[in-house]
Parts: structure tokens; sequence; C-alpha cells
């Protein structure tokens, strides 16, 4: 048992109102610069749709990830044959087309433009050439377009879905979307790091956040490439690849990273895991059926002495262990079992995990078009709901159903239970069916209200202690780096020489 | 004179600054070394620039070096006529499809508005070094037979002279000026390495072949940080 932590996250998608926050806080921060105008480390798109960059879904068409191979995995699209031989030119990598071109407006033009009869106008300008450009496309340009031909109907995960089941989610009365807020999720089982030629890449240690050291990394462009989740963008100004930092400068500092922060719903939560190591290949070259189970297996159970003994052994702080006990991630993912990983058929072992949305599934409509939020029968049938069960199984469980009616079961048996205790209009043998289906008690169903809903800022980021003071003393003379600038660029970020 | 210069100092001006240049740049400004790669703003054109350019080039440096490293045997090869040909004809090949994917690498960065904004001067004094090197190596092939014979002969005791700190510049100094251009302009490319996109060429990949795929880096070793005695003053764990 090789026991690590790892940070990591939870995004509850039912109290996501799309509002791009997140996007901003962390495009304010980070990607705000020549080279990066493009890149959003964080992005909230809208499902079905085809997502930024264009279908990044669709691995026949990037080849990222990892593929079985016997009792390993293999990179799909990198890897050190493949991805020596294509060193050249990258055959799978997106370009700039894929994501979008960005731009700014011409402001001057509007306080500059001679009188005349018409309104002057802002024109929109390419921040990569500085020309005039027709707007093609935007990070977030299929926002809220469910049921369009261009944008919902080109889904990726529509392949898995009958002709019948695709028809009803286009439906005027029955269509339905939820947003999918996206960052890096620090896997444990990383492609990019795989990937890296260079060797670049790497997991830290300490608290796995994914890092790329910019003085190593040469612009092979593999992990752009190797990543299925499209986390890892180009730098054209710098010739350097850039990804999410999950912010590690405030987590050091013990603050939450800012997407999270500034999240206006307070979908996020933010906690560490405790892991065995040495399971991690054995988890990603499991079968496809078992994924989500082998991978809730890796996580290990933070209150079992003999898990904290062999993490006081590896090295990991008491701090951390308490933070592991304290984290609303193993809650949400091990305790309550209601949140699942993003495709992990990739099978990179992400760490970024979903609570479902299960409003949009309830919420079906009746022939007299009255809602139907509340019946007996509400999850009997799976052919009932509003969403397809094979549509969220094809995002969140690698096309096993079961695992999203698991998790429906109990999201649905805690409204149920809410509505007794507030409106109280459930009859007892409603509740009980409901609740006994879900194999949930009223405890937790009251536990899982309140941290889904009323968590304070303190219960939804418990941000381990990084113990820099030990790290400092470790790595460097403090009087050495006395007067150093610390962070950031230490070079001019320009091409070349 | 002018021999001198060309053949003597040149080189050891072009290698002293490459070699220490390259250190420098590497160890120093490593944010810098990178291939600039601009397949991310326009990927179709590279790929029928790119790939014939690079491949290109690949197989005639080794060629080159072989005839340097092992001069005998490649004359021993060439002792059968029939053998001879193959070897001219697939490095004229090679010549041929570095100088197809340099032109149209070229053109790309002409026609293509958003690569000129990642197009700075040295990048067009390696369009030209380039262009001249590759086009006077196949001048050289073409109309000075056969290459591959008399290098092994005349020109590798003359850079073997270089390396010794004996240079030998007679039978240089004879040769067309094709030659000596292609000489020249040889010396100017290792010359601007360190100071242009050259760079990445030495820091080609080629420990990814046995590195293990997934790397985990600590900043200090986690099974060690309890242990007071690693806090002795003076002691640094490297940080990877």
């Amino acid at each position: 048992m090789d026991i690590r932590s790892q940070v990591s996250m939870v995004f509850h998608l039912d109290k996501c109102i799309g509002c791009h926050t997140c996007s901003i806080a962390c495009k304010n921060i980070w990607t705000d610069r020549k080279g990066a105008e493009y890149m959003w480390w964080n992005n909230v798109e809208t499902k079905p749709g085809t997502g930024y960059p264009t279908k990044w879904e669709d691995q026949e068409i990037y080849k990222g990830g990892w593929e079985k191979n016997g009792d390993s995995v293999s990179l799909k699209g990198a890897g050190k044959l493949k991805g020596l031989k294509n060193i050249f030119h990258n055959p799978n990598m997106p370009s700039l087309e894929d994501y979008y071109e960005p731009w700014a407006y011409r402001y001057t033009d509007l306080f500059e433009a001679p009188e005349g009869d018409d309104q002057p106008i802002g024109r929109a300008v390419s921040l990569i050439t500085g020309e005039p450009i027709e707007i093609q496309a935007g990070p977030n340009w299929d926002d809220d377009l469910s049921g369009t031909p261009d944008y919902a109907r080109q889904d990726v995960n529509f392949k898995h879905l009958s002709k019948a089941e695709q028809e009803s989610m286009f439906q005027l009365e029955r269509m339905t979307f939820h947003y999918l807020p996206r960052i890096c999720n620090h896997c444990l089982n990383p492609a990019c790091v795989g990937s890296c030629p260079s060797g670049a890449l790497y997991k830290r240690g300490e608290d796995g956040v994914v890092l790329i050291n910019q003085e190593r990394c040469r612009a092979w462009r593999m992990c752009v490439t190797a990543c299925p989740y499209k986390k890892s963008y180009y730098n054209w100004n710098t010739g350097k690849s850039e990804k999410c930092v999950l912010c590690y400068p405030r987590l050091e500092s013990g603050q939450a990273p800012a997407c999270m922060h500034s999240c206006v719903g307070r979908i996020r939560y933010l906690g560490v895991m405790l892991y065995d190591a040495d399971r991690i290949e054995a988890v990603a070259s499991c079968d496809e059926a078992e994924l989500i189970d082998r991978q809730m297996e890796i996580y290990l159970d933070p209150f079992d002495p003999a898990v904290i003994k062999a993490a006081k052994e590896n090295g990991i702080s008491d701090s951390t262990i308490v933070a592991a006990q304290n984290s609303p991630v193993y809650k949400f993912v091990k305790k309550w079992r209601i949140a699942l990983p993003l495709h992990p058929e990739f099978r990179t072992i992400p760490n970024l995990f979903y609570v479902l949305p299960l409003l949009p599934a309830m919420a079906s409509v009746s022939e007299d078009g009255v809602y139907d939020s509340l019946s007996e029968n509400l999850l009997s049938g799976v052919e009932k709901l509003r969403v397809p069960i094979r549509y969220l199984s094809s995002l969140f469980a690698a096309g096993n159903d079961n695992k999203i009616i698991e998790v429906f079961k109990r999201l649905h048996a805690v409204r149920v239970s809410r509505r007794d205790t507030t409106v109280k209009d459930v009859t007892e043998t409603q509740l009980n069916k409901v609740m006994s289906e879900a194999n949930m008690d009223i405890h937790e169903a009251n536990e899982i209200f309140r941290l889904t809903s009323l968590a304070t800022f303190e219960e939804r980021f418990v941000v381990p202690a990084a113990h820099r003071e030990e790290a400092i003393e470790m790595l460097e003379n403090t009087g050495d780096v006395k007067g150093n600038t610390g962070f950031g660029f230490k070079m001019k970020p320009e091409r070349g020489l | 004179m002018l021999n001198y210069l060309l053949f003597i100092a040149l080189p050891y001006a072009a290698l002293a600054v490459f070699i220490i240049g390259s250190i420098f740049r590497y160890r120093f400004m490593g944010f810098k070394v990178s291939s600039l790669s601009s397949q991310f703003l326009e990927g179709k054109n590279l790929f029928w620039g790119s790939q014939p350019f690079h491949w290109g080039m690949f197989f005639l440096f080794f060629g080159h070096l072989t005839a340097f490293l092992i001069p005998r045997a490649v004359i021993a090869w060439n002792g059968d006529p029939l053998r001879l040909i193959i070897l001219e004809v697939t490095g004229f090949a090679f010549g041929l499809s570095a100088l197809l994917g340099i032109l149209l690498l070229i053109f790309r960065r002409l026609t293509n508005k958003r690569l000129q904004m990642v197009t700075n001067y040295m990048d067009v004094v390696v369009y030209i070094v380039l262009l001249v090197q590759i086009t006077s190596g196949l001048w050289v092939a073409f109309f000075n037979r056969w290459g591959s014979s008399w290098f092994a002969s005349t020109l590798t005791p003359y850079l073997r002279s270089i390396f010794s700190f004996d240079p030998q510049v007679d039978a240089v100094s004879m040769m067309p000026l094709s030659v000596q251009i292609h000489i020249v302009s040889a010396f100017s490319i290792i010359a601007i390495i360190p100071f242009t996109r050259f760079v990445h060429f030495l820091v080609y990949p080629v420990d990814y072949l046995w590195r293990r795929y997934q790397q985990v880096i600590w900043n200090w070793d986690r099974k060690d940080i309890r242990a007071s005695r690693k806090h002795v003053y003076g002691e640094r764990t490297k940080n990877n």
C-alpha cells in the first residue's frame, strides 16, 4: 500500500446556473495574456452540446486518453513510438479553429469615427493578427442552445443513444439541458504526463496537482492531444503548453482556487482524498463496466486505523489526514455515493466528480402539460425520465446505466425526505419506499441536504495545510530566497530569443 | 588568407559560440528552449512542409556523420558501383525532400498572416541559411560526383584536423566554390544554433524512450520529512 493524498473536487450540477463567473475568475488571474487569450482553463458548457474545443469528447478525432492493452493501458494517440514518430507534425492535435479565434473590439472607433448619419461601431479584431475578423465561434458559443441542429445534435454522446431517444431530447416540451463546468481533472493516471516526450509534465507528490514545467516544455504538443478532456493548451506566443494549475499558490496558502472561491451557485467542493498509488495501473486497465467501482475502491477510508497508520508511514502529515476526514469530496463520492467522474472510459482516473443533475430528469411533463415533480413511480421506470439515462451514463458512467439510476434514487430520496420535512405532503409509505429503495436513512438524507445547500465556506473547501514552512526549510536556505520575486515568470514571456 | 579565415577561424569561432552559447541558453534561459511549433496556428500545410523537411534533414545529418566517423566503411561500401549509386540516389532524394519541405515552409510563412505574427528576425536568418545549405548540398551532389566517396577521402581528414586542433586547409582550399559554400554555411548554422530555434534539435527527447510514463515529483522526500537529521543546514534536497 502506497498511500498518497490528492486534492480533488466535486461539482454539484443541479446547482450550476451557467453564469461563467468561475471562467472569468480564472481568466483574470491566469490566462489574460498574449498567447493565452483563447485558453479557458475553466469553462462551462451546455449539455447536450459540442463543447469547447468543438467535440472534445470524440476520441476518434483527437485520440486522447488511454486504451486498454492487456493488463495495462497504452496511450491512444501518443506514447513512445507513436509520439516520437509524429513529433514533426502531430496529426490529432486540435488547431485554433477547433477552439476559436480570440478577438477584442476596436473601441476607439466609437470615439474617433467622423461625424456621419450612421452609428459608429467597434469592429471585432483578431487578438492574433490584429485584423478585423468575422466572429465564428467563442468558448461558450453553444450556451443554452439545447435542441439546435448545429450544436446539440452534434453532441458526441448521442452515438450511444437510439434514434427515438435522441428525438425525445429535441421535442420542444421535453427538451432539457444542464451545464457542465470543467477544469483539469488532475488525474491519478494523467495521459498528458505520460505523453510528454521532454518530461516537462509531472504530478506533484504532496497534493497531486498536475503541472507543466515551463522551462522543460519544448512545444512537442503531445499533451494537447493526449489529454482526453483537452485541458492542456498550447500557448502560440511563448511556444510552451499550459494548463490549469488548480491555483496552487492559493492552495498552498490555504485559499480555495479562484474558480471555486468565486462560484456564485456554490456548486463546488474541494477536499483531500487518500488513495493507494499501487492500484493505479490495475484500476486504469480494468473492464469498462467496472471502471467506476474500481475507481471508488482506490480511494481509502481516512477513518480506518490501518489506513491512517500506513499514511503516516508514507510521510503524510497529520493535518492532511484530518483534512481527508473532513473532506466534502470524500462524503459525496465515497460515503454518499452521489458523485461520479466525467468520462471514466478515458481511463485517466479523473479526480473531479459531478453530482448528477436530477432536475431535468425529474421534471417530466404529462399529457396535460403539468410538471410531474413528485409521484410514487417517478423513478420506477427509466423511460419516464425527461433525460434519457443513457445520455447521462455516456457522460458519467462509461455507459453503465445502473450507476446513474443508483445516484438518481439517492438524490430523489433526499428530495422526498426534505419535502416531507418542509411541505409535509408525503405519505409515510411513500417516504419509506423511496428511502429503502435508495438504501438511505433520514439522518443521512439530512446530512446530504446540509452539505448541499447550507454548507459554509469552510465546509465546502477543506484545503490541507501545505506545510510550506517545512518545504522551504528543506528546499532552500531561507536567507538565499529573501527578496526574491517568488512566483511567476522569471523571464519575459516572448517567443524565441 | 581568406581560406584561413573561412576554414580555420570560422569553424573554431562557430564551435566555441555553439558550445558556450548552448550551455548558457539551456542552463540560464530554459524558458526559451523550445521548438516554437506553429502547428496550432496552421496545421495542414505544415504537414507537407515539416515532414519531408525534417525527415530529409534527419537522414542527411546521420549520413554526413557516418562519413565523418567511419570513412573507410563508406569507401568500402562504394567499392561496388551499384551500392554507390544506391547511396547517392538515396541521399539526393532526402536532399530533394528537405528542399521541397523548406520551400513549402517558407511559402506557408509568407502567405499566412497568423504565422507572420510569430515570425522573428532570427527565423528569417534560419530560413536563409537552410536554403543555402540545402541548395549548395544538392548542387554538389549533382555536379561534383560522387560526393560520398571523395568526402570520405578529402573532407573527413579536414574535419578531423579541425577537431584534433591541427587544422589542415590545403584540401579544402582546392575544392570547388559550391563545396566551400556548403562548408561555410554549415559552420554558420552551428554558430547560430544558440541564437535561433535550432536549439530544439539539441533537446530531441530520446530519453522519453526509456523513461517511465508517469512522473511524480516530491518537493521533499516524504518519508524522511520527520527525520530531524534532514534539517541539517546546507543539505539541500533537489526539487526534481
